[in-house]
C-alpha cells in the first residue's frame, strides 16, 4: 500500500449540546483501501462522515487529503476534492427521475440526454441496471441505492463512503454490490463502509476502526477478527446470545386465509393472497426487503386496515372486521415499525404513551375517566423491567433515544401479556446489548405461550428467534419453513433472489 | 335582456385584462409552493402591491416606475414571511394568514390620502400592422406591456422550471429538503428567494387592478384574487399551463357575467358576481382528478438539525 495515506483525519472532536460526538478521533485511509467504521448506534459514525463531507464543521482536528489540508465548507466542496457519499436515508426525490436525482448530486451537471447516456454507460460497467428515465418513488430499494452510487461513480471520487449500505439488500444484492466494490478498489477508489453488519465486513473489508461513545476503540484486520470479538469491541462488554429452550407449540392462534387487502399508501405494496397460522409459543420470522408489505401486514393484524371476513381468525374467531381497540382487548399486540409517530406519539410522555396503548388491557380508564396513576405506574414498571435510561415516566418519547425509545415501546406490549404480539422490526436502530434484550423478552413471551410474529430485515436476528421462517416479497408470503438449517441462499431465494437483475441483459 | 350588447371583441379584450392580476399572483404562488413553502399571504401581497404601486404612480407620474414599486413593496412584505417561516421556524399558516390581515390594514393605512385621486394611465403597446388584423388585432393586439409580460412570465416559469438546473434544485428543495440539504443546498436560501419571487408577482398583480383594471384606490380593491389565485395553484396542479387555462376561465367569466349584468340579465346580481369564483373552482376540481402532483415537502418546517 501506499505510504501517503489518501485520508488522514487526527484528533477530530465535535460536540453537541450534552454530548461529545467525536472525541479526538484519528484515521488514516489509504488509496485503493476498503476501510470499515464500526460502532453502536450514537457511536459518533455518522457525525464523523459527515464531517467528512463537509455537512458538519469539527470544533477541533485536522483532516488532510494526499498530505494536504483539507477542510470541506460544505458537501460540494467534499465532492469537488474528490469524496462521494452513498446515504442511508434522505437523499433521493421521490418525484423526480433518476436522471434528474443524479443531476441534482454532481457539480456541473451535463445535459440530461448527455447525463442519461453516461448513466448507462456507468450502469454497464458496474453491471448495475438503471434507467435513466424512471420516476425515483417507483424504484425497489437495491435500485435506488443504486442511484446514488452511479451519482458517486460519475464523479471519479478517489473516496467513497457507504453508510449502511446493505440494510436494505437481499443477500444476492449484496453480492453484486461487494463485487462492485471489490472493482473499484481495484481501481484505486478507497471507501469507507459503515455498517454493523460484522460478517459482511469481514467479508469485505481490509481493515476495520471500532467507535465507542465518540472515541476511537480500536483497530483490527476484520479478516483476521472472529464477529464476536468485533461485537465486544463495539459493546465493551460480553454480549449475551439470547437462549431458548425447546418447547412444543399449541393450538393454532392466528390463522390467514387468503388474506389480501389494498395499501392504505400510494406508494405501498398490497397484500397478496397471504396464507399462514401460528402456534402459541411459537415464533414466526417473516423476512424480506423493505417495502414488500411489512407495513400493510402489520396494519392488517394490528386492525389499522380491515379486511374482508374469513380471512384472519384468532383463536378460531373471525376478526377481519374488527377495529385495533377490541383486538387489543381480545390479546392481539403490535409495535410497529416507525417509533416516532406510529408506535409512541413523540410529543406526549411516556405516561400518555403508556396509556394510549394499555388502556383496554390494564384497566387505566374507568368509564371514560382516565386512571393516571395506575398509567404512571404501568409506564414506571416498563422503564424499570426493560431498562428504559430516562429520568421518568413525565419525560416526552421525543427526548429518548431510538434504542430507548424501542425499548419502551415494546416493553409495553410485552407488559400486557398478549396472546398474539406483531412486532416489525423489533431492534432497528438499537444497539447490541439492548436487541440482545428485546430478543430475549420475546423468546420468554413465547415461552410462557404467546404467539409472536417477529417481522425483520436483519436475517441474523430473525434465525435468532424464529420457529419458521417465510418471506414477503410484493406482498406475498413464502411458505414456511423450519428456520433450523436454512441456509443464506435459500433465505435471499425466498426473499425474491437478485430484484432486477434480468434487466442487465435485455 | 340583449344579448347581442355583448361585443365580442370588447370582451375578448376585457377578459385578458381580468385574468392578469390573477395570472401573476397565482405564477408566483406556484413558484413559492414549488419550494415546498405554502405562502397564504397572497391577498394581503396584493393589496399591499397595488397602493404601492398606485401611489408611486401618482407621485412620479409614471406607471412603469408605480409596477416597479409594486413588486419591491410584494417583495418586501413577502419577507416579513420569509422572516416568519424561515428562520423563526413559525407555522406557515398561521404565518400567511398574519399576513394578509396585516397587508389589507397596511394598504387602507398607506392609501388614505389617495382615495378618488386618478393615476396615470399606461399607454398600450404599438403592433403597428397587427393591430389592424379584424377581430383579433382590436382584441389582442390593444394592451399595455404588462400584461404580455404575464403571459411571458407564465412560458418563462414553465421553461424555467423544466429545462434549468435552477428549476431542478427549486423542485428538488419542495420534493424533500432533507435531502436538498444533505447534498449541499441552502435550502432556507432557495425558499426565500421563491418567497420573494411570489411577493414580486403578487405585488404586480395587484398593481395591475389599481392602476389599470379598475383604475382608482380603493381598501380592500382585490376582493379575494388572492385566495382564487391559491386554489388555482392547487387545482392547477402545480403545472403552469394548466393555471394560465384556469386564469382565463376566472377572467372570461367575471367579465361575462358584467357583460350579462351590463344587458340586463334576469339574474340577481349577487349570482352573477359569485359565479366567477364558483365556475373556476367547480371546473379546476375537476380537472385536477388525475393525480395530485403536491410538492411532498409542502408546508413543511425546515430545520436543518445537525
Amino acid at each position: 500500500m501506499n505510504d501517503t495515506p489518501l485520508l488522514d483525519l487526527s484528533g477530530l472532536t465535535k460536540a453537541y449540546p450534552g454530548v461529545v460526538a467525536n472525541d479526538g478521533v484519528s484515521l488514516r485511509i489509504a488509496p485503493g483501501e476498503v476501510h470499515a467504521l464500526l460502532g453502536e448506534n450514537g457511536a459518533g459514525k455518522s457525525t464523523l462522515v459527515k464531517m467528512i463531507y463537509g455537512l458538519v464543521k469539527p470544533d477541533a482536528g485536522k483532516m488532510q487529503m494526499h498530505g494536504a489540508g483539507f477542510a470541506p465548507a460544505e458537501p460540494r466542496a467534499a465532492r469537488a476534492a474528490g469524496v462521494g457519499m452513498v446515504f442511508q436515508h434522505f437523499s433521493l426525490f421521490d418525484a423526480l427521475t433518476v436522471a434528474e436525482n443524479i443531476a441534482l448530486g454532481m457539480e456541473d451537471a451535463p445535459k440530461l440526454r448527455a447525463l442519461s447516456q453516461r448513466i448507462r454507460e456507468v450502469s454497464d460497467t458496474y453491471g448495475l441496471p438503471l434507467s435513466p428515465d424512471r420516476v425515483v418513488g417507483d424504484l425497489s430499494a437495491g435500485e435506488r441505492q443504486r442511484v446514488e452510487i452511479i451519482r458517486c461513480l460519475l464523479q471519479d471520487p478517489k473516496l467513497l463512503i457507504m453508510d449502511e449500505p446493505t440494510s436494505v439488500l437481499t443477500p444476492q444484492e449484496v453480492e453484486i454490490l461487494f463485487k462492485t466494490l471489490r472493482k473499484l478498489s481495484a481501481e484505486g477508489t478507497a471507501i469507507l463502509y459503515i455498517s454493523h453488519k460484522l460478517e459482511e465486513i469481514r467479508a469485505l473489508c481490509d481493515s476495520a476502526t471500532i467507535l465507542r461513545l465518540g472515541k476511537v476503540v480500536g483497530h483490527c484486520t476484520p479478516s483476521e477478527t472472529s464477529a464476536r470479538d468485533m461485537a465486544e469491541m463495539m459493546v465493551g462488554t460480553v454480549l449475551k446470545t439470547p437462549t431458548r429452550a425447546g418447547k412444543t407449540p399449541g393450538d393454532v392462534v392466528l390463522a390467514l386465509t387468503g388474506l389480501s387487502a389494498k395499501s392504505p399508501s400510494a406508494f405501498g405494496m398490497p397484500l397478496r393472497d397471504i396464507n399462514v397460522e401460528v402456534r402459541a409459543g411459537e415464533v414466526l420470522g417473516i423476512g424480506g426487503v423493505a417495502g414488500n408489505g411489512q407495513d400493510e401486514l402489520l396494519a392488517a393484524l394490528s386492525g389499522e386496515t380491515l379486511s374482508a371476513p374469513g380471512m384472519i381468525a384468532f383463536q378460531g374467531r373471525d376478526i377481519g372486521v374488527l377495529g385495533p381497540t377490541p383486538r387489543r382487548a381480545m390479546g392481539i399486540l403490535t409495535a410497529p415499525e416507525e417509533r416516532l409517530g406510529h408506535a409512541a406519539a413523540p410529543d406526549m410522555s411516556l405516561t400518555e404513551n403508556a396509556m394510549l396503548t394499555g388502556a383496554a388491557r390494564e384497566n387505566l380508564d374507568r368509564g371514560g375517566m382516565l386512571d393516571w396513576g395506575a398509567a404512571r405506574a404501568f409506564a414506571e414498571r416498563i422503564i424499570s423491567t426493560f431498562d428504559v435510561r430516562t429520568p421518568g415516566p413525565g419525560n416526552a418519547a421525543r427526548s429518548l433515544s431510538g434504542g430507548n425509545l424501542q425499548k419502551f415501546v415494546i416493553g409495553r406490549e410485552v407488559l400486557q401479556r398478549p396472546d398474539l404480539l406483531v412486532v416489525n422490526q423489533p431492534t432497528w436502530g438499537v444497539d447490541a446489548s439492548a436487541a440482545a434484550a428485546i430478543r430475549q423478552a420475546l423468546l420468554d413471551l413465547a415461552e410462557n405461550g404467546a404467539a409472536i410474529i417477529a417481522i425483520s430485515q436483519d436475517l441474523d436476528e430473525l434465525m435468532e428467534i424464529s420457529d419458521r421462517f417465510a418471506a414477503l416479497n410484493e406482498g406475498r408470503l413464502s411458505p414456511t419453513r423450519p428456520a433450523q438449517g436454512l441456509t443464506v441462499d435459500e433465505i435471499g431465494m425466498m426473499m425474491g433472489g437478485a430484484h432486477g437483475m434480468e434487466v442487465a441483459h435485455v | 335582456m340583449d344579448l347581442s350588447a355583448i361585443n365580442p371583441i370588447l370582451f375578448v379584450a376585457g377578459f385578458l385584462v381580468a385574468a392578469t392580476p390573477l395570472i401573476f399572483a397565482a405564477i408566483g404562488e406556484l413558484v413559492v409552493e414549488k419550494s415546498g413553502v405554502l405562502n397564504l399571504g397572497v391577498e394581503g401581497m396584493m393589496i399591499t402591491g397595488a397602493i404601492c404601486g398606485f401611489a408611486v404612480a401618482v407621485e412620479t407620474g409614471s406607471p412603469l416606475l408605480g409596477f416597479a414599486a409594486a413588486a419591491a413593496g410584494g417583495a418586501l412584505l413577502s419577507l416579513l414571511f420569509a422572516f416568519l417561516t424561515q428562520i423563526a421556524l413559525a407555522n406557515q399558516v398561521a404565518s400567511g394568514l398574519a399576513l394578509t390581515l396585516f397587508g389589507l390594514g397596511l394598504s387602507a393605512l398607506l392609501g388614505q390620502s389617495y382615495v378618488g385621486v386618478k393615476p396615470p394611465r399606461l399607454g398600450d403597446i404599438d403592433f403597428g400592422p397587427l393591430a389592424d388584423i379584424p377581430v383579433i388585432g382590436p382584441a389582442v393586439f390593444t394592451h399595455d406591456i404588462i400584461l404580455y409580460l404575464g403571459l411571458a412570465l407564465v412560458a418563462a416559469t414553465w421553461a424555467v422550471l423544466k429545462f434549468t438546473r435552477a428549476g431542478l434544485v427549486l423542485r428538488a428543495v419542495g420534493e424533500s429538503h432533507d435531502a436538498a440539504h444533505a447534498l449541499g443546498y441552502h435550502v432556507k436560501r432557495i425558499r426565500t428567494f421563491a418567497i420573494m419571487f411570489g411577493g414580486a408577482c403578487a405585488g404586480v398583480g395587484g398593481a395591475y387592478i389599481s392602476l389599470i383594471r379598475v383604475p382608482q384606490w380603493t381598501e380592500g380593491m382585490t376582493a379575494g384574487i388572492g385566495w382564487i389565485a391559491l386554489a388555482l395553484v392547487v387545482f392547477a396542479s402545480w403545472k403552469p399551463g394548466r393555471l394560465l387555462l384556469g386564469a382565463y376561465l376566472f377572467g372570461g367569466i367575471t367579465q361575462l357575467q358584467l357583460n350579462l349584468q351590463g344587458a340586463g340579465v334576469a339574474i340577481p346580481v349577487e349570482y352573477l358576481a359569485m359565479s366567477p369564483y364558483l365556475i373556476t373552482i367547480i371546473v379546476l376540481v375537476i380537472l385536477s382528478a388525475d393525480k395530485s402532483a403536491a410538492p411532498a415537502s409542502l408546508g413543511r418546517t425546515f430545520h436543518a438539525s445537525q
